[in-house]
Protein backbone atom coordinates (compact mmCIF):
# COMPACT_ATOMS: atom_id res chain seq x y z
CA UNK A 1 0.00 0.00 0.00
CA UNK A 2 2.82 2.39 0.86
CA UNK A 3 4.49 3.73 -2.29
CA UNK A 4 7.29 6.08 -3.27
CA UNK A 5 6.17 9.70 -3.21
CA UNK A 6 3.04 8.72 -1.31
CA UNK A 7 1.31 7.91 -4.59
CA UNK A 8 -2.27 6.66 -4.47
CA UNK A 9 -3.20 4.55 -7.46
CA UNK A 10 -6.90 4.09 -6.94
CA UNK A 11 -8.92 7.17 -7.99
CA UNK A 12 -11.90 8.13 -5.87
CA UNK A 13 -10.96 5.71 -3.10
CA UNK A 14 -12.46 7.88 -0.35
CA UNK A 15 -15.68 6.07 -1.33
CA UNK A 16 -14.53 3.43 1.17
CA UNK A 17 -15.23 5.97 3.89
CA UNK A 18 -18.98 6.13 4.41
CA UNK A 19 -19.50 9.63 5.76
CA UNK A 20 -23.22 8.94 6.16
CA UNK A 21 -22.38 7.90 9.71
CA UNK A 22 -21.72 11.57 10.57
CA UNK A 23 -25.34 12.47 10.00
CA UNK A 24 -27.78 13.60 12.69
CA UNK A 25 -30.47 15.00 10.40
CA UNK A 26 -31.56 13.08 7.35
CA UNK A 27 -32.96 14.74 4.22
CA UNK A 28 -35.88 13.14 2.44
CA UNK A 29 -36.83 14.30 -1.03
CA UNK A 30 -40.43 14.22 -2.19
CA UNK A 31 -40.27 13.55 -5.93
CA UNK A 32 -43.92 14.57 -6.39
CA UNK A 33 -43.19 18.12 -5.22
CA UNK A 34 -39.74 18.32 -6.85
CA UNK A 35 -39.53 20.59 -9.93
CA UNK A 36 -36.09 19.28 -11.02
CA UNK A 37 -34.37 22.65 -10.70
CA UNK A 38 -30.94 21.04 -9.96
CA UNK A 39 -30.29 23.35 -7.00
CA UNK A 40 -29.69 20.48 -4.56
CA UNK A 41 -27.55 18.64 -7.11
CA UNK A 42 -25.41 21.73 -7.69
CA UNK A 43 -24.98 22.77 -4.08
CA UNK A 44 -24.34 19.39 -2.41
CA UNK A 45 -20.81 19.46 -0.96
CA UNK A 46 -20.61 15.67 -1.22
CA UNK A 47 -22.10 15.37 -4.69
CA UNK A 48 -24.36 12.68 -3.27
CA UNK A 49 -27.61 13.78 -4.94
CA UNK A 50 -27.75 12.59 -8.55
CA UNK A 51 -29.69 14.00 -11.49
CA UNK A 52 -32.53 11.53 -10.83
CA UNK A 53 -32.80 13.21 -7.42
CA UNK A 54 -31.84 10.13 -5.43
CA UNK A 55 -29.88 10.87 -2.28
CA UNK A 56 -26.96 8.59 -1.47
CA UNK A 57 -27.30 8.12 2.28
CA UNK A 58 -23.97 6.31 2.41
CA UNK A 59 -22.30 9.71 2.07
CA UNK A 60 -24.83 12.41 3.00
CA UNK A 61 -23.47 14.22 6.07
CA UNK A 62 -26.80 15.90 6.74
CA UNK A 63 -25.60 19.48 6.34
CA UNK A 64 -29.05 20.63 5.24
CA UNK A 65 -27.98 22.92 2.37
CA UNK A 66 -30.40 21.07 0.06
CA UNK A 67 -33.35 21.79 2.34
CA UNK A 68 -32.52 25.52 2.50
CA UNK A 69 -31.91 25.83 -1.25
CA UNK A 70 -34.96 23.86 -2.42
CA UNK A 71 -37.34 26.49 -3.87
CA UNK A 72 -40.46 24.30 -3.44
CA UNK A 73 -39.61 22.76 -0.05
CA UNK A 74 -39.50 19.23 -1.46
CA UNK A 75 -36.67 18.34 0.90
CA UNK A 76 -37.26 17.92 4.62
CA UNK A 77 -34.63 17.32 7.27
CA UNK A 78 -35.63 14.92 10.02
CA UNK A 79 -33.73 13.74 13.06
CA UNK A 80 -32.58 10.15 12.53
CA UNK B 1 -24.85 24.61 -19.26
CA UNK B 2 -24.90 20.83 -19.77
CA UNK B 3 -22.87 19.19 -17.04
CA UNK B 4 -21.42 15.69 -17.05
CA UNK B 5 -23.06 13.35 -14.54
CA UNK B 6 -19.70 12.02 -13.51
CA UNK B 7 -18.28 13.33 -10.25
CA UNK B 8 -14.58 14.11 -10.43
CA UNK B 9 -14.39 14.65 -6.70
CA UNK B 10 -15.61 11.48 -5.04
CA UNK B 11 -17.71 11.56 -1.87
CA UNK B 12 -16.32 10.18 1.36
CA UNK B 13 -13.92 13.11 1.69
CA UNK B 14 -13.40 14.55 5.17
CA UNK B 15 -14.80 18.04 4.56
CA UNK B 16 -17.04 19.47 7.26
CA UNK B 17 -20.77 19.05 6.71
CA UNK B 18 -21.76 22.07 4.64
CA UNK B 19 -18.22 22.67 3.30
CA UNK B 20 -18.14 25.43 0.68
CA UNK B 21 -14.74 24.57 -0.81
CA UNK B 22 -15.81 21.15 -2.05
CA UNK B 23 -18.86 22.66 -3.78
CA UNK B 24 -16.54 25.01 -5.69
CA UNK B 25 -14.06 22.27 -6.61
CA UNK B 26 -16.84 19.89 -7.70
CA UNK B 27 -18.44 22.44 -10.01
CA UNK B 28 -15.11 23.60 -11.46
CA UNK B 29 -14.07 20.01 -12.21
CA UNK B 30 -17.40 19.31 -13.90
CA UNK B 31 -16.67 22.14 -16.32
CA UNK B 32 -13.03 21.18 -16.89
CA UNK B 33 -13.82 17.51 -17.42
CA UNK B 34 -11.73 14.38 -17.49
CA UNK B 35 -8.78 15.75 -19.45
CA UNK B 36 -7.47 17.76 -16.52
CA UNK B 37 -4.51 17.66 -14.18
CA UNK B 38 -5.04 19.28 -10.78
CA UNK B 39 -2.42 20.57 -8.39
CA UNK B 40 -3.23 21.56 -4.82
CA UNK B 41 -1.32 23.77 -2.50
CA UNK B 42 -1.48 22.75 1.14
CA UNK B 43 -4.84 23.71 2.59
CA UNK B 44 -8.33 22.52 3.39
CA UNK B 45 -9.02 20.93 0.00
CA UNK B 46 -5.74 19.03 0.05
CA UNK B 47 -6.23 17.76 3.61
CA UNK B 48 -9.87 16.73 3.30
CA UNK B 49 -9.64 15.07 -0.11
CA UNK B 50 -6.56 12.95 0.46
CA UNK B 51 -6.40 11.21 3.82
CA UNK B 52 -3.59 8.83 2.84
CA UNK B 53 -3.90 6.17 1.39
CA UNK B 54 -7.24 7.36 0.05
CA UNK B 55 -8.04 10.04 -2.49
CA UNK B 56 -11.21 11.75 -3.65
CA UNK B 57 -9.78 12.78 -6.98
CA UNK B 58 -10.83 10.99 -10.14
CA UNK B 59 -8.26 12.85 -12.24
CA UNK B 60 -4.45 13.06 -11.90
CA UNK B 61 -3.76 15.18 -8.86
CA UNK B 62 -0.65 16.31 -7.07
CA UNK B 63 -0.09 17.88 -3.70
CA UNK B 64 2.92 20.06 -3.19
CA UNK B 65 3.94 22.50 -0.50
CA UNK B 66 2.12 25.68 0.41
CA UNK B 67 4.49 27.90 -1.54
CA UNK B 68 5.11 26.12 -4.82
CA UNK B 69 1.80 24.93 -6.25
CA UNK B 70 2.05 27.37 -9.16
CA UNK B 71 5.70 26.47 -9.80
CA UNK B 72 4.78 22.78 -10.01
CA UNK B 73 1.80 23.59 -12.22
CA UNK B 74 4.18 25.54 -14.51
CA UNK B 75 6.35 22.43 -14.76
CA UNK B 76 3.38 20.17 -15.45
CA UNK B 77 2.15 22.54 -18.14
CA UNK B 78 5.59 22.74 -19.77
CA UNK B 79 5.96 18.94 -19.69
CA UNK B 80 2.54 18.42 -21.26
CA UNK B 81 3.42 20.96 -23.95
CA UNK B 82 6.67 19.12 -24.68
CA UNK B 83 4.64 15.93 -25.13
CA UNK B 84 2.25 17.71 -27.45
CA UNK B 85 -0.70 17.37 -25.08
CA UNK B 86 -1.86 20.94 -25.41
CA UNK B 87 -5.56 20.17 -24.89
CA UNK B 88 -5.05 19.08 -21.27
CA UNK B 89 -6.23 21.57 -18.66
CA UNK B 90 -3.85 22.33 -15.82
CA UNK B 91 -5.66 23.68 -12.78
CA UNK B 92 -4.36 24.75 -9.40
CA UNK B 93 -6.54 24.86 -6.29
CA UNK B 94 -5.02 27.03 -3.60
CA UNK B 95 -6.64 28.41 -0.49
CA UNK B 96 -6.43 32.07 0.42
CA UNK B 97 -3.40 31.43 2.61
CA UNK B 98 -1.70 29.42 -0.12
CA UNK B 99 -2.49 32.17 -2.61
CA UNK B 100 -2.43 35.58 -0.95
CA UNK B 101 0.32 34.81 1.57
CA UNK B 102 2.62 31.82 1.17
CA UNK B 103 2.19 30.95 -2.49
CA UNK B 104 2.22 34.47 -3.87
CA UNK B 105 5.77 34.44 -5.23
CA UNK B 106 5.40 31.24 -7.26
CA UNK B 107 1.96 32.34 -8.46
CA UNK B 108 3.36 35.68 -9.57
CA UNK B 109 6.13 33.88 -11.44
CA UNK B 110 3.78 31.49 -13.19
CA UNK B 111 1.51 34.35 -14.26
CA UNK B 112 4.40 36.48 -15.47
CA UNK B 113 5.87 33.57 -17.50
CA UNK B 114 2.45 33.15 -19.14
CA UNK B 115 1.99 29.45 -18.53
CA UNK B 116 -1.28 28.15 -19.89
CA UNK B 117 -2.89 27.25 -16.57
CA UNK B 118 -5.94 28.04 -14.47
CA UNK B 119 -5.43 29.13 -10.90
CA UNK B 120 -8.50 28.91 -8.68
CA UNK B 121 -8.15 30.45 -5.25
CA UNK B 122 -10.89 29.16 -2.95
CA UNK B 123 -11.10 31.94 -0.45
CA UNK B 124 -12.55 31.19 2.98
CA UNK B 125 -10.80 34.22 4.41
CA UNK B 126 -8.46 32.58 6.95
CA UNK B 127 -6.33 29.47 7.53
CA UNK B 128 -9.33 27.31 8.36
CA UNK B 129 -7.85 23.84 8.35
CA UNK B 130 -5.14 24.62 10.93
CA UNK B 131 -7.54 26.38 13.29
CA UNK B 132 -8.76 29.70 11.85
CA UNK B 133 -5.61 31.82 11.85
CA UNK B 134 -5.81 35.13 10.00
CA UNK B 135 -4.47 35.38 6.46
CA UNK B 136 -3.86 38.31 4.13
CA UNK B 137 -7.35 37.68 2.78
CA UNK B 138 -9.12 38.00 6.14
CA UNK B 139 -11.53 40.92 5.95
CA UNK B 140 -11.53 43.93 8.25
CA UNK B 141 -13.21 43.25 11.58
CA UNK B 142 -13.16 39.46 11.50
CA UNK B 143 -12.22 37.67 14.70
CA UNK B 144 -9.81 34.77 14.18
CA UNK B 145 -7.62 32.84 16.62
CA UNK B 146 -4.63 35.05 15.78
CA UNK B 147 -6.65 38.26 15.53
CA UNK B 148 -9.10 37.64 18.36
CA UNK B 149 -11.48 40.25 19.69
CA UNK B 150 -11.18 41.25 23.32
CA UNK B 151 -9.88 43.97 25.57
CA UNK B 152 -6.57 44.40 23.76
CA UNK B 153 -7.64 43.64 20.22
CA UNK B 154 -10.57 44.48 18.05
CA UNK B 155 -10.21 41.59 15.61
CA UNK B 156 -8.55 41.86 12.21
CA UNK B 157 -7.62 45.52 11.85
CA UNK B 158 -6.39 45.50 8.26
CA UNK B 159 -8.41 45.37 5.06
CA UNK B 160 -8.55 42.29 2.86
CA UNK B 161 -5.70 41.97 0.39
CA UNK B 162 -7.02 42.59 -3.10
CA UNK B 163 -5.69 39.45 -4.79
CA UNK B 164 -7.61 39.60 -8.08
CA UNK B 165 -6.30 43.11 -8.72
CA UNK B 166 -2.73 41.99 -7.95
CA UNK B 167 -3.22 39.30 -10.58
CA UNK B 168 -4.75 41.80 -13.00
CA UNK B 169 -1.66 43.96 -12.57
CA UNK B 170 0.35 41.07 -14.06
CA UNK B 171 -1.51 41.74 -17.29
CA UNK B 172 -2.79 38.16 -17.58
CA UNK B 173 -5.52 37.54 -20.18
CA UNK B 174 -8.22 36.51 -17.71
CA UNK B 175 -8.95 37.41 -14.09
CA UNK B 176 -12.31 36.89 -12.41
CA UNK B 177 -14.00 36.77 -9.04
CA UNK B 178 -16.72 34.23 -8.34
CA UNK B 179 -18.91 32.83 -5.60
CA UNK B 180 -20.13 29.28 -5.01
CA UNK B 181 -23.62 30.68 -4.50
CA UNK B 182 -23.74 31.74 -8.17
CA UNK B 183 -22.84 28.45 -9.88
CA UNK B 184 -23.81 29.49 -13.41
CA UNK B 185 -21.58 32.54 -13.16
CA UNK B 186 -18.76 30.47 -11.66
CA UNK B 187 -18.94 27.77 -14.30
CA UNK B 188 -19.05 30.25 -17.16
CA UNK B 189 -15.89 31.81 -15.78
CA UNK B 190 -14.11 28.48 -15.37
CA UNK B 191 -15.05 27.59 -18.96
CA UNK B 192 -13.69 30.89 -20.21
CA UNK B 193 -10.52 30.44 -18.18
CA UNK B 194 -10.01 27.01 -19.76
CA UNK B 195 -10.57 28.25 -23.29
CA UNK B 196 -8.27 31.23 -23.05
CA UNK B 197 -4.68 30.72 -24.13
CA UNK B 198 -2.38 31.73 -21.29
CA UNK B 199 -2.79 32.06 -17.53
CA UNK B 200 -6.16 32.65 -15.92
CA UNK B 201 -6.94 33.48 -12.31
CA UNK B 202 -10.28 32.97 -10.57
CA UNK B 203 -10.84 34.18 -7.03
CA UNK B 204 -13.67 32.10 -5.62
CA UNK B 205 -15.27 33.18 -2.38
CA UNK B 206 -16.71 30.30 -0.36
CA UNK B 207 -18.27 30.57 3.09
CA UNK B 208 -16.79 28.30 5.75
CA UNK B 209 -19.14 27.01 8.41
CA UNK B 210 -16.36 26.32 10.93
CA UNK B 211 -14.39 29.53 10.55
CA UNK B 212 -17.18 32.01 9.94
CA UNK B 213 -19.46 30.55 12.58
CA UNK B 214 -22.90 29.80 11.16
CA UNK B 215 -25.23 26.82 10.71
CA UNK B 216 -23.85 24.48 7.97
CA UNK B 217 -27.16 24.64 6.09
CA UNK B 218 -26.59 28.38 5.47
CA UNK B 219 -23.41 28.03 3.35
CA UNK B 220 -25.02 29.05 0.07
CA UNK B 221 -27.19 31.67 1.78
CA UNK B 222 -24.10 33.33 3.27
CA UNK B 223 -22.30 33.44 -0.08
CA UNK B 224 -25.38 35.02 -1.60
CA UNK B 225 -25.59 37.57 1.21
CA UNK B 226 -21.97 38.57 0.59
CA UNK B 227 -22.76 39.34 -3.04
CA UNK B 228 -26.20 40.87 -2.45
CA UNK B 229 -24.78 43.28 0.15
CA UNK B 230 -21.89 44.31 -2.10
CA UNK B 231 -19.32 42.84 0.29
CA UNK B 232 -18.13 40.55 -2.50
CA UNK B 233 -18.33 41.73 -6.08
CA UNK B 234 -18.56 39.42 -9.07
CA UNK B 235 -16.54 40.70 -12.00
CA UNK B 236 -14.16 39.61 -14.71
CA UNK B 237 -11.25 41.25 -16.48
CA UNK B 238 -10.85 39.87 -19.96
CA UNK B 239 -7.87 41.14 -21.94
CA UNK B 240 -7.76 44.19 -19.70
CA UNK B 241 -11.46 44.95 -19.98
CA UNK B 242 -13.28 45.18 -16.66
CA UNK B 243 -16.89 44.01 -16.46
CA UNK B 244 -19.18 43.46 -13.48
CA UNK B 245 -20.94 40.13 -14.18
CA UNK B 246 -23.67 40.34 -11.55
CA UNK B 247 -25.42 43.36 -10.09
CA UNK B 248 -27.80 42.94 -7.17
CA UNK B 249 -31.18 44.49 -8.01
CA UNK B 250 -31.41 46.17 -4.62
CA UNK B 251 -28.23 46.14 -2.57
CA UNK B 252 -28.89 44.86 0.97
CA UNK B 253 -27.35 46.26 4.14
CA UNK B 254 -23.89 44.90 5.01
CA UNK B 255 -25.14 44.54 8.58
CA UNK B 256 -27.28 41.57 7.50
CA UNK B 257 -24.19 39.78 6.24
CA UNK B 258 -22.10 40.64 9.30
CA UNK B 259 -24.79 39.71 11.82
CA UNK B 260 -25.20 36.26 10.30
CA UNK B 261 -21.65 35.28 11.32
CA UNK B 262 -20.01 34.62 14.66
CA UNK B 263 -16.68 36.10 13.54
CA UNK B 264 -18.29 39.57 13.30
CA UNK B 265 -20.50 39.27 16.40
CA UNK B 266 -18.29 41.58 18.51
CA UNK B 267 -18.49 44.55 16.12
CA UNK B 268 -20.15 47.67 17.42
CA UNK B 269 -22.66 49.63 15.33
CA UNK B 270 -19.99 52.27 14.66
CA UNK B 271 -17.66 49.61 13.22
CA UNK B 272 -20.47 48.16 11.12
CA UNK B 273 -21.20 51.65 9.78
CA UNK B 274 -17.54 52.01 8.90
CA UNK B 275 -17.59 48.74 6.94
CA UNK B 276 -20.85 49.80 5.27
CA UNK B 277 -19.40 53.11 4.08
CA UNK B 278 -16.29 51.31 2.78
CA UNK B 279 -18.51 48.92 0.79
CA UNK B 280 -20.66 51.85 -0.39
CA UNK B 281 -17.62 53.68 -1.72
CA UNK B 282 -16.50 50.67 -3.79
CA UNK B 283 -20.02 49.95 -5.04
CA UNK B 284 -20.61 53.56 -6.05
CA UNK B 285 -17.39 53.54 -8.01
CA UNK B 286 -18.44 50.35 -9.81
CA UNK B 287 -22.06 51.56 -10.21
CA UNK B 288 -23.59 48.66 -8.29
Amino acid sequence: MVSIGAGVKEPGSTRQNKTGSWRTFKPTLDKETCIKCVNCYMFCPEGCINKDYDIDYDFCKGCGICEVECPVKAIKMERE
Amino acid sequence: MELPNKEFLAPGHRGCAGCGATIGVRLALKVLGENTVAISATGCVEVITTPYPETSWEIPWMHVAFENASAVASGVEAALKAQGKTDTNVVVFGGDGGTADIGLQSLSGAMEREHNLIYICYDNEAYMNTGIQRSGATPYGASTTTSPHGKESFGENKPKKNMPMIMAAHGVPYVATASISYPEDLMKKVKKAAEIEGPAYIHLQQPCTTGWGYNPAQTIELGRLAVETGSWILYEIEEGEFKVTYKPIQRRMVKEYLDAQKRFKHLTDIEKEKIQSHVDAICTELKI
